[in-house]
């Protein structure tokens, strides 16, 4: 189902968490909530499900006002960041937990809410589980119970407050693709909140960028990577170079080749995959070195500096193969070339 | 082997490791203080109240005033222990789920009985129903009797013993937090349905040994009763009560035998004590 929210608003005392959100989200997307701690991402998407009341606007699911209906009559699922499972039921009762307290008229027949769960703890793969308590499993293990626990009610939308965040690197790298198979699976509109500019773009269909609780962008992953709205928008989501074109540093840039010839505003953003570097003839063609280099996998991160006083390093992206082909050693003088820049005032 | 070895001198250096007579010492004393000042006085509870056979200690038992003392003790307790887990249970919920303005204000309020002197608390009800307190006049108008009758005994009880439930309940249900509870209301459970299927199978224990204290506390309280009740025998004497006016009246027997009721109440609440404990730390284990 599609949601809308209009002008929503949250204080906390004098905190303004929230400012006039506005935002729409079409069906069947899968939405990243994306932003730093303390942007408001988390209490969002609690106003969504109906665990926290705003101060002012509207919630919409389907173009129905739910603003003010409970929690529980949103038909809402929701992953809890600590998964939140019932710790004196087994991983079956947990399942069943929606299922069981539904009112009488609407309540399945036990036999078949076993087979209903069973059937969605083999969606999770679990059903091995099904007799264990909670603090028998592992942190995947939960995560994946908890997200059949909120499947079960077969919820018109899935709320997940920070998914991956409390798993170790290697199961949530695993878990995020799982997540994407899944949704393209079910389809059900999805929002979940997450710091990890990464896991954004790598499992949502839709980023909403925030700060400061106000949507600074919203859109396709690709979209806010290429055409970063703010400078917010473009330091958080990816590795960016800030060049203040009008002060000082404009000069050693300019003299190691870094020209920007149509400047258009103050600040220049450049990723560090568009920058292309040569190596230097002669030491008087530019004052930039190559300070230093990391080995990160497919690409190499290169930091170069001025000779003098490095405070300023620019870092630069190339692939294994073009950084074996200019033969370059630390020290080396290099010139730049910037292919494209975002510009911000 | 050798680790184990290694082991071992690591303990022997271990500044844990006080001197044996100092060992000694310690433990010796604190067995002694519990021989003194808690056995010695159960025995010779026992002891004189079975002094003149166990037909006289039945007998002691069987008098219209200790009979009237038994009953006025359990209706006091059948009466202010489920108030008070009542009570307990909605400051507990209060305080650990909201968040509303002088909540450590009442968090402390709930200590006050017992930071005051039980006589006090007492008198805080006499001078409030009491014949010359402030709804003295208006409650003799009514024919309603506080004061020396059996209403200011539970009224003095309740306020005596409402710390015990929610003190017991307040650190557990902080420490459980509200996010299952939220998951179960997201799932569609009413706030009924997730109380008792959620929160209540999380702090039974808890609960339990708060009720248990608080029981054990009403039958025994002595101070604020005291100064309630009027000591009017057979009517307004609790158990407490009963023996103190049986033992200034040289009724030895009278007075251990419901001593040792008392005394029996304490050993078995001590008893359940230990095994509520034991569940509520499987039950954190587990957790």
């Amino acid at each position: 189902m599609s949601i809308l929210l209009k002008q929503i608003s949250k204080k906390f005392g004098q905190f303004s968490a929230l400012q006039d959100i506005n935002l729409e989200i079409p069906e069947g997307e899968l939405v990243a909530l994306l932003g730093p701690s303390g942007c408001g991402k988390t209490t969002l998407l609690r106003i969504i499900a109906g665990l926290e009341s705003a101060d002012s606007g509207q919630v919409q699911l389907n173009g129905q006002d739910i603003t003010h209906q409970h929690v529980s009559n949103r038909g809402i699922g929701f992953v809890f960041q600590h998964y939140a499972l019932f710790r004196h039921m087994t991983v079956f009762d947990n399942v069943a937990f929606g299922l069981r307290v539904k009112p009488k008229k609407q309540r399945p027949d036990e036999a078949t809410i076993a087979k209903k769960v069973h059937a969605l703890l083999d969606l999770v793969q679990l059903d091995w589980l099904h007799d264990r308590f909670p603090d028998q499993l592992s942190g995947g293990q939960r995560q994946r119970i908890a997200l059949a626990r909120a499947l079960a009610v077969e919820p018109s939308i899935l709320l997940l407050d920070e998914p991956f965040g409390a798993l170790d690197a290697s199961v949530r790298k695993d878990l995020r693709l799982w997540l994407r198979h899944l949704h393209q699976e079910l389809h059900v509109t999805s929002i979940f909140v997450t710091h990890d500019q990464e896991e954004a773009m790598e499992v949502a269909s839709q980023v909403v960028v925030l700060n400061h609780g106000k949507i600074e962008q919203q859109g396709i992953p690709s979209d806010i990577y290429d055409h970063p709205v703010s400078e917010f928008v473009s330091r958080f989501i990816g590795q960016t170079n800030v060049f203040h074109v009008e002060k000082e540093d404009s000069q050693w840039l300019e003299h190691g080749g870094i020209i920007f010839d149509d400047p258009q505003g103050l600040v220049a953003h450049v990723r560090p995959h568009d920058i292309q570097i040569e190596k230097a003839e002669t030491v008087e063609q530019s004052p930039i070195i190559l300070k230093d280099w990391q080995h990160l996998g497919a690409t190499i991160r290169l930091e170069l500096s001025k000779i003098a006083g490095s405070e300023n390093i620019v870092y630069a992206q190339m692939p294994n193969e073009q950084f074996k082909n200019l033969n370059l050693t630390k020290g080396d003088h290099v010139l730049l070339q910037i292919k494209q820049a975002h510009w911000f005032n | 082997m050798q680790v184990l070895t290694a082991n071992n001198s690591f303990t022997e250096i271990s500044i844990y490791r006080d001197p044996l007579w100092l060992r000694l010492a310690l433990i010796l004393t604190a067995v002694a203080f519990i021989v003194l000042f808690l056995c010695v006085p159960l025995i010779l509870v026992l002891t004189e109240a079975f002094a003149k056979g166990f037909s006289s200690y039945w007998e002691a038992l069987q008098r219209p005033e200790a009979i009237s003392a038994i009953k006025l003790t359990l209706l006091t307790a059948f009466a202010t222990v489920p108030l008070n887990t009542l009570f307990g249970l909605c400051a507990a919920w209060a305080i650990t789920r909201f968040e509303f303005k002088g909540k450590s204000l009442l968090t402390t309020l709930i200590d006050l009985p017992f930071s005051v002197s039980p006589v006090i608390s007492g008198l805080i009800f006499v001078l409030l129903f009491g014949a010359q307190g402030w709804f003295g006049e208006w409650l003799s108008a009514h024919d309603i009797k506080i004061i020396f009758a059996v209403p200011g005994i539970i009224l003095a009880t309740l306020f005596i013993t409402f710390p015990f439930v929610a003190r017991e309940l307040i650190p557990l249900m902080q420490e459980m937090g509200y996010e299952e509870e939220e998951a179960a209301m997201s799932l569609g459970a009413s706030g009924w349905t997730t109380f008792f299927k959620i929160t209540l199978p999380n702090i039974k224990w808890g609960l339990l040994y708060g009720v248990l204290l608080c029981n054990a506390r009403a039958m025994g309280e002595f101070g604020a009763v005291s100064v309630v009740s009027g000591h009017i025998r057979g009517l307004t004497n609790t158990l407490p009560l009963h023996i103190e006016v049986s033992y200034n009246e040289y009724d030895f027997v009278g007075a251990f035998a419901s001593a040792s009721i008392l005394a029996g109440l304490a050993i078995v609440t001590l008893i359940l004590k230990i095994v509520l404990e034991w569940k509520q730390q499987a039950a954190t284990n587990t957790a």
